[in-house]
């Protein structure tokens, strides 16, 4: 995780940085548009900022606006965001071989910051968990420079929508940039035949399910992709693909 | 400057609000955090951690998809949507750089360079 000084002076830390330094500026107009979104739909200055600083994480907080501006308890409040984070929870899963040698608050604070696209990033630069303690070292200080920046530009961005709110117009449209970032990195990954019929296979899902409440549709999307993935595997019993570099 | 801050920006913050933001992130850490939460040695069963290799291409699909092709809940029926050209565009970038160099950085770019005249322009 970033806040350690002893990851910076790691040549990873710095791949990991420059690796997400070229997304950034999608995930910087997509913050910025999330703090206009908080701000025009209701919420003070103050508590937007609050948002932005503390939640980091984007489809929790816009599916939580319309929640705490409509006074619902909080209990429901809190359950929401959950269930649009529960992605999350599958890539912890796929996370936990990687970081189980950190003493517990610092894996705390790893989860914290590893959004989507740290992820996405981590585990497409570490096939495997590293079995050295110098590897270990190299893949946290990877993880920690990459997810650095991801949370600087995030925020920060953020931090400008929220302040700049009545002066950007929300039609121009600039949060595709987000997606297009997303989209980038999906090209990226799209490595192997069986990941094309993933992307497809959840797309369609996530399209076709999307009436169900609490964007559940993109966990469906991700069971119903990967249990395909499975079932079309010729050999089961192999070990997993190993990425081409 | 007074001006400025009076005209949008309010200081006023609810302490039921504040305190929901706070859950919230709360929320985040045990979310991204579930299965390495607890010390008690797991492992995932072999069929699992093959089948995870498939999950970070479904999740960002399942994101970006519906993104693309539906507004507010359903499905477009036109062609005359930015989003759709500005996507292709940017994938198809993407692709004829085979993914080398800056080839993400590009693929906004590039998407954006289709979607906003179309969108701002046209009115797609």
């Amino acid at each position: 995780m970033f806040p350690l000084s002893a990851n910076w002076r790691r040549p990873e830390f710095r791949q990991g940085f420059f690796d997400m330094l070229s997304v950034a500026p999608g995930i910087a107009a997509w913050g910025l548009m999330t703090g206009v979104a908080m701000v025009k739909s209701g919420m003070t200055t103050l508590e937007a900022l609050a948002m932005s600083l503390l939640v980091f994480a984007g489809s929790s907080q816009l599916a939580a606006i319309p929640l705490l501006l409509a006074g619902a308890p909080m209990w429901i409040i809190l359950a929401t965001a959950f269930c649009v984070n529960l992605r999350f929870v599958v890539f912890s899963a796929h996370m936990r071989p990687y970081v189980m040698h950190l003493p517990r608050w610092q894996r705390l604070v790893t989860g914290y910051f590893t959004a989507d696209l740290t992820y996405v990033l981590f585990v497409k630069r570490f096939a495997k968990p590293a079995d050295s303690e110098e590897g270990r070292a190299g893949q946290m200080a990877y993880l920690a420079g990459n997810g650095g920046i991801n949370w600087f530009s995030w925020v920060s961005f953020s931090v400008l929508g929220v302040v700049l709110a009545n002066f950007i117009p929300t039609a121009w449209g600039l949060g595709f940039a987000g997606v297009l970032a997303l989209t980038g990195i999906l090209c990226s990954l799209a490595t192997s035949r069986l990941r094309w019929v993933s992307a497809g296979v959840a797309g369609t899902t996530a399209v076709a399910a999307f009436a169900l409440p609490l964007k559940l549709n993109i966990l469906v999307a991700i069971a119903a992709a990967v249990a395909l993935c499975l079932l079309l595997e010729k050999r089961p019993s192999q070990a997993p693909e190993v990425e081409t570099p | 400057m007074m001006e400025f801050f009076s005209s949008g920006l309010s200081a006023y913050a609810d302490t039921n609000t504040l305190w929901t933001i706070f859950w919230m992130a709360v929320i985040t850490v045990i979310s991204r955090s579930f299965f390495f939460i607890s010390d008690t040695p797991w492992t995932l069963p072999a069929w699992a951690q093959r089948g995870l290799q498939y999950a970070p291409i479904a999740a960002l699909s399942a994101v970006v998809i519906p993104e693309v092709v539906m507004t507010q809940g359903l499905f477009i029926h036109t062609l005359m949507d930015a989003r759709l050209y500005g996507f292709v565009g940017g994938a198809v970038y993407f692709f004829w750089r085979k993914g080398a160099g800056q080839a993400v950085l590009g693929t906004i770019i590039s998407g954006m360079a289709v979607y906003l005249p179309l969108h701002i322009g046209l009115g797609w």
